[in-house]
C-alpha cells in the first residue's frame, strides 16, 4: 500500500529524546530459516510511556512483540540481524524466562490464562519469577485494579468471561513486576465498554505503577486515545511513525485504519466492505 | 460375608499400591504430555536398586531409601535431559515408541547389570498377617497404604500449595503462556521427570518387598493403565480412585469367578473395565475436560 508514504523515521523522534527504556534497533525476524517477516524494524519505548503499534493482520506486530519477548525463539523464528536492547542490555538472544527476569512480561494475543487454574492460581503463576516473598501484597494489588478478579478468585479461568480473562491476563502480568509490558491485542473480541475499561486501567497502571506499555493493536482509535506515541506496521516494515495525535489526524491512517473518510465522517459499512474487498484481492 | 469383607479390604489395600505406581505416571503426563510406558520399568529398576543395595549389607534400610530416591531422582533428570528432550515438538506417537523403548532398554540392563534370577528385598514389616474381625491382612498391604496415601497427601498439597507445583500445572495447561510468565518450562520438565522418579522408588520399595525382584516385575506398569483411564491421565485423585477401583475389582472378580473359570480372572477383569468406562466417560473419572467456550 504506497498510500502511506512516510518513511520509516530512525532517527530522534519525540520518543526517542526521552531516557528509551527499550530500544529495537533494525531487526530482522525470520521463521524456519527461510521466511523473511520483519525486515527492519525499529522503535522505543520511552521509561513510563504508552507506545502503540498498529497495523492490520499480518503485518508483523505480533511478531514483534514474540521477538521482544523471547517467545519468538520457540516458534522456530530468530532475529538474524539488529538488536534489541531493554535498558541498555541486549536481550534478543534470551530465552522468555529471562526476559521475564530483566522485566518484561507479555500480555499474548487471546489472552491465554491457564483455563484449568483458578483465577487466583493463575495470578500466582504471575508471581512465579518473584520467588515468593511479597505474594499478599501484590494480589491485593491486582485485586485493587481488578475488583472482578477478586469476586471470581476462586473459579476456573476457563469458565470466567472473556473480558475477565483479558484482566486476568493483565493482572497475571503485573504480578512480575515488569518495568514493560506488551500487550497483544487486549481489545480482541471484547464489547466496547469492556475495551473501554480495559484500556482505562492500563492508563492507570502505567501512571500509578510506572509500567511502560507497548500495545499491538487493531483498534486504532482506541489505542492513539491512550498512547503518547504510535507506529504503524505494514507488511513487516514501520511505515509511520509519530505523536499519536499526529497519526490520528494522519489523512491516509483515517483512511486505512480508523475507517474515516477526509471530512471526518464515518464511512458508510458498504464503502468499508468495497475496500475490504479490493484490498483482498490486490494486495 | 466375611469371604466379602477380606476380597473387599485386600482389594482396596492393593488399589493403594496401583494407585502409587500411577502417581509417577499421572505426573508425567500431567506437566508434559508424554505417556510413559516406562513407569513400570523405573518401578522395578527402583526395587533392584534397593535389593542389591540391602543385599550388599553396607547399609540399613533407613539409609538405604534415602540412597534410593536420590538415585531415582538423578535417573529421572537423565533420561529427560537425554531422552525427552531432544524429542520436544516432535509427534506423540514418536514420544510413546521411545518410551516403549525405553522400557526395554531398562529391562535389558536390569538383567545385565544385575542377573536375572530373583531377589528378596526385605523389609522389617511383620509377615504374619493380622487379623481383624475375621478378616486376614498382610502388614505389607497396610505399609504400603500408608505410604501410598502419605505420598499422595504430599503431591496433592504440592500441586496446589506450591510454587513450582502451580508452575507445573501451568504448564500443562498451556507452555507459552507459562513461558510469558517467567516460567523455566524445561526446568519443569525434569522436574516432573525426578518426581516420577521418587514415586517409583517408593513403589519399587513396596512391590518389591511383595512379589520379590526380577525383571517380571516391571509388568505392575501394566495395571497402570485402566487405573489411570479410569480416573483420568492427568489426575492425582483420579489415580487413587482409579487404583481402588481397580484394586477392588480385580480382588473380588479374582475371589467370586477364579473358581468357575481356573484363575487368571484378575488379570483382564481391569481392563474390560477400563473399556467400559472409556465408553461412557474418555477423559476417565477425574480427567480434565476441554473447556471450550462458544
Amino acid at each position: 500500500m504506497s498510500a502511506v508514504s512516510a518513511a520509516p523515521d530512525r532517527t530522534d523522534t519525540r520518543a526517542g529524546t526521552a531516557r528509551a527504556l527499550l530500544s529495537v534497533n533494525n531487526i530482522e525476524v525470520i521463521y524456519d530459516h527461510v521466511i523473511l517477516v520483519l525486515k527492519g524494524v525499529s522503535l522505543k519505548v520511552p521509561e513510563g510511556g504508552i507506545v502503540a503499534l498498529l497495523g492490520a493482520n499480518g503485518a508483523g506486530k505480533s511478531t514483534t512483540l514474540k521477538a521482544i519477548s523471547g517467545l519468538l525463539r520457540t516458534e522456530r523464528g530468530d532475529v538474524t540481524k539488529g538488536a534489541i536492547e531493554f535498558r541498555g542490555e541486549p536481550i534478543h538472544r534470551r530465552n522468555p524466562n529471562e526476559v521475564v527476569r530483566h522485566g518484561i512480561v507479555q500480555v499474548m494475543e487471546g489472552r491465554h490464562v491457564f483455563e484449568h487454574l483458578t483465577v487466583e492460581e493463575n495470578l500466582l503463576t504471575g508471581a512465579y519469577t518473584q520467588g515468593g516473598a511479597r505474594t499478599k501484597p501484590d494480589l491485593e494489588m491486582v485485586y485493587g485494579y481488578f475488583p472482578r478478579l477478586k469476586d471470581r478468585r476462586g473459579f476456573r479461568a476457563g469458565y470466567v468471561s472473556g473480558g475477565e480473562q483479558q484482566m486476568l491476563a493483565i493482572g497475571r502480568a503485573l504480578m512480575a513486576h515488569p518495568r514493560l509490558m506488551l500487550l497483544d491485542e487486549p481489545s480482541m473480541g471484547l464489547a466496547p465498554m469492556l475495551v473501554q475499561e480495559i484500556f482505562e486501567i492500563v492508563a492507570r497502571l502505567n501512571r500509578e505503577e510506572n509500567v511502560a506499555v507497548l500495545l499491538a493493536e487493531q483498534n486504532a482509535t482506541m489505542a492513539l486515545r491512550f498512547a503518547q506515541h504510535g507506529y504503524v506496521m505494514e507488511n513487516g516494515r514501520i511505515v509511520l511513525d509519530g505523536d499519536a495525535t499526529t497519526i490520528a489526524d494522519n489523512e491516509d491512517i483515517k483512511e486505512f485504519y480508523l475507517g474515516l473518510t477526509g471530512v471526518g465522517q464515518r464511512k458508510s459499512y458498504r464503502d468499508v466492505k468495497h475496500y475490504k474487498r479490493r484490498k483482498r484481492w490486490l494486495s | 460375608m466375611e469371604f466379602f469383607f477380606d476380597l473387599t479390604v485386600n482389594g482396596l489395600l492393593v488399589g493403594l499400591m496401583y494407585a502409587l505406581v500411577a502417581v509417577g505416571f499421572v505426573l508425567i503426563y500431567k506437566a508434559t504430555s508424554v505417556i510413559n510406558f516406562a513407569q513400570g520399568d523405573l518401578v522395578m529398576f527402583a526395587a533392584y536398586g534397593a535389593a542389591v543395595m540391602l543385599g550388599l549389607g553396607w547399609m540399613p534400610l533407613w539409609a538405604v531409601i534415602p540412597v534410593l530416591a536420590t538415585g531415582m531422582v538423578a535417573l529421572g533428570f537423565v533420561l529427560e535431559r537425554g531422552i525427552l528432550r531432544p524429542l520436544i515438538g516432535q509427534p506423540v506417537i514418536s514420544v510413546i515408541m521411545v518410551t516403549i523403548g525405553l522400557a526395554f532398554v531398562l529391562q535389558g540392563l536390569a538383567a545385565i547389570l544385575w542377573k536375572a534370577g530373583t531377589r528378596e528385598l526385605p523389609l522389617p514389616v511383620r509377615v504374619e498377617p493380622y487379623v481383624v474381625g475375621g478378616v486376614f491382612i498382610s502388614p505389607i498391604n497396610v505399609v504400603a497404604a500408608v505410604t501410598a496415601i502419605l505420598s499422595l497427601v504430599a503431591f496433592g498439597l504440592f500441586f496446589t500449595r506450591s510454587r513450582f507445583g502451580i508452575a507445573m500445572r501451568a504448564v500443562a495447561d498451556d507452555q507459552q503462556a507459562s513461558m510469558t510468565v517467567g516460567i523455566n518450562v524445561r526446568r519443569v520438565f525434569a522436574l516432573s521427570w525426578a518426581i516420577a522418579g521418587i514415586a517409583a522408588a517408593a513403589g519399587g520399595l513396596i512391590w518389591g518387598n511383595m512379589l520379590g525382584v526380577d525383571t517380571f516385575l516391571a509388568l505392575v506398569g501394566l495395571k497402570v493403565f485402566p487405573v489411570v483411564i479410569l480416573g483420568g491421565l492427568d489426575s492425582i485423585l483420579g489415580a487413587i480412585v482409579g487404583g481402588l477401583i481397580v484394586g477392588l475389582v480385580e480382588s473380588i472378580a479374582a475371589g467370586y469367578l477364579d473358581p468357575y473359570v481356573g484363575g487368571g480372572t484378575k488379570d483382564f477383569v481391569p481392563y474390560v473395565l477400563m473399556i467400559l468406562v472409556l465408553f461412557v466417560r474418555p477423559h476417565g473419572f477425574f480427567g480434565r475436560e476441554i473447556i471450550e467456550r462458544v
